[in-house]
């Protein structure tokens, strides 16, 4: 399974990375050596082994929906890059 | 020991170098004062701080109204928890109210978090005093603290070394006396790996044991926090205040925690410990012979102790770095998808107006090497037609490991090994080579694979004068049996008792090393 740095591309978009062209060479080259070292998980036989997502055993843990004080809008907004009238402001998102 | 302090003799330990056991019965006697102690803390870092760099930001002023405030409350005759007063270092990634917290990454940049942690909680409940945040890999993705966007920490044991990582200014903070106690985090060996690497103890309790909430989230099923200190003991004490359930953390076990003070035995009578091969060993490569050496003798000396000791061999534990490798990442790819200049921290400024390009350029501009190379792996591998081949084997193969994690205590009560499998290695020595960065954390990824408590206690010194650390391993929840085999060895030794002493001579060199 080799990476081609097209698919190091799509995978950047993905990731919403915008890598320079050094980057895009050095991931290259870095990811398949990675890659190919994990290649060796493929002789395991895992038939009828079911995945482990979590150490500990636990079904849904739910809690009362009850109201509580939350933030407030200046704590909210008190680290936002940009903001305007109690809301984050970004580039325009609809034409 | 204050009166021989006061007595003027030439050796007596100043007040930065001792424990917070020991400090804890001289503040709460009165001989000595929360204030007192943090100014001993504060001269230690005028000293050592410029070459060590363990902390990337200091609180001086809190901590002194906090050590205020417990010395008015004491001078009031309230009762105290045995930790108030204490000097304590918090890894960058713990979320404190009205102090930045960057996580060490150039993206959060500026970030005062509007609330606390649960572990910041307690230890500002329990009275401990805020001296700074600690240096950290970016995101606690790396092994030797070389990933942060704030420089490189050293190891006060050989300025030319790594402290190992991610943890690894908390670790340099206990191993230079910079603060009496420190917080971590592991995710793979980040407590553990720099605890045995500057020569100090840390462990990572069992997942769930101490809340996650307000830790800044790196791999969430692997993630836990936990306590590095100068001796078990410490650990003890400080594993009394992190312990408990927290409903802000749905993976917190509602179990009442023990005291775990009462772990400390001086004996290992009738421990069953069972040293595990691939510990010492990932396919076919064995650990540094003065590594091999020193657990090997720890092992003896556990028996003399009155442990039985044995040996075991648990195949799947050499598959666990491409499972790690492939976990963590995914579940980082998704945690970091919210650093995206809208809602705090940096935000690229030349983004052309354009909503995608802003996200791509903040996180571009904003994430260091490390970060990106994983969420480009970990992207990679939770995509649209690999997920079978990556996400859902490595997960299977974590099934096998833990089964072997549990076919093992089916004979044995702890487990134990290398930490790693080198002495700290020099700066510079594998930055440009990822795959041999992610091969130093072979014997402790195991660990959190499985979700179990590990531990690194000092057991040893290179001929070079560097410390080698033993690993310790119990069932979940069995954190009290780990402390009770490294209380007992530890009392049996006194590496503990060594310091380092990271100043330089007037040719560039470190001075001589341990005093003990």
């Amino acid at each position: 399974m080799r990476l081609t740095p097209e698919e190091v591309d799509h995978v950047a978009l993905l990731a919403r990375l915008k890598l320079t062209g050094e980057e895009r060479e050095r991931f290259t080259t870095q990811m398949n050596s990675i890659l190919e070292h994990f290649e060796q998980l493929q002789q395991i036989d895992t038939a009828g082994v079911p995945p482990m997502s979590h150490a500990v055993p636990m079904s849904n843990v739910l809690r009362e929906d009850e109201p509580a004080p939350l933030l407030t809008p200046e704590e909210a907004l008190g680290n936002a890059p940009d903001q305007a009238r109690d809301c984050f402001r970004v580039p325009r998102v609809i034409e | 020991m204050r009166g021989s302090r006061e007595a003027g003799q030439e050796h007596a330990p100043a007040l930065h170098e001792l424990t917070a056991h020991e400090l804890s019965d001289l503040l709460g006697s009165r001989q000595v004062s929360a204030r007192e102690v943090l100014a001993s803390v504060f001269e230690r870092i005028e000293e050592v701080e410029g070459e060590v760099h363990a902390y990337v930001r200091l609180t001086r002023e809190v901590a002194e109204q906090q050590a205020c405030e417990i010395d008015e409350r004491r001078a009031r005759g309230e009762g105290l928890s045995p930790l108030a007063g204490v000097p304590l270092a918090l890894k960058d990634i713990y979320c404190t109210r009205g102090i930045e917290t960057t996580c060490c990454s150039k993206i959060l940049g500026g970030f005062v978090p509007p609330y606390d942690a649960d572990v910041v909680e307690r230890c500002r409940r329990n009275g401990l005093i805020f001296v700074g945040k600690t240096n950290m890999d970016e995101f606690a993705m790396g092994s030797s603290t070389e990933n942060s966007a704030f420089g490189v920490t050293r190891n006060p044991w050989d300025l030319d070394r790594v402290p190992g990582g991610s943890s690894g200014g908390s670790a340099a903070a206990m191993a230079g006396s910079e603060a009496v106690v420190a917080m971590g985090t592991d995710t793979g060996g980040s407590i553990r790996q720099p605890a045995s690497l500057c020569g100090v103890v840390g462990l990572k309790p069992t997942y769930g044991r101490v809340s996650r909430y307000g830790v800044i989230a790196f791999a969430s099923s692997l993630d836990q926090a936990g306590p590095i200190t100068k001796d078990v003991r410490d650990c003890a004490l400080m594993m009394n205040v992190l312990a408990g359930h927290d409903p802000r953390d749905s993976t917190s076990i509602d179990v009442a925690p023990p005291d775990y003070t009462k772990a400390l035995l001086p004996d290992a009578k009738g421990l069953r410990i069972g040293l595990v091969k691939e510990f010492m060993e990932y396919q076919g490569h064995r650990v540094d012979p003065e590594v091999d050496r020193a657990i090997a003798a720890a092992v003896e000396r556990l028996r003399e102790l009155g442990a039985t000791c044995g040996e075991i061999s648990l195949p799947s534990l050499n598959y666990s770095i491409p499972v790690y490798y492939i976990i963590a990442p995914a579940e980082a790819s998704s945690n970091l998808a919210r650093y995206d200049g809208v809602q705090y921290g940096y935000r690229a400024p030349d983004n052309g107006g354009d909503i995608i390009e802003m996200y791509s350029r903040t996180r571009d501009e904003g994430f260091g090497a490390e970060v990106k190379r994983r969420i480009m792996l970990g992207t990679y591998a939770l995509s649209a037609g690999y997920y079978d081949a990556y996400y859902l084997k490595a997960s299977q193969v974590r099934t096998l490991i833990r089964r072997d994690f549990d076919r093992a205590f089916e004979q044995f009560d702890v487990l134990v090994g290398a930490v790693s499998p080198t002495v700290a290695f020099r700066l510079g020595e594998k930055t440009d080579d990822p795959l041999a960065m992610y091969l130093s954390d072979v014997c402790t990824i195991p660990v959190n694979m499985g979700g179990l408590p590990g531990m690194s206690i000092p057991c040893g010194f290179s001929a070079d004068g560097l410390p080698i650390g033993l690993q310790l391993v119990g069932r979940a929840l069995g954190e009290e049996a780990l402390l009770r085999a490294a209380y007992a060895f530890e009392q049996s030794t006194d590496y503990h008792k060594r310091r380092a002493h990271p100043i330089r001579d007037k040719n560039g060199r470190r001075a001589a090393v341990a005093r003990a």
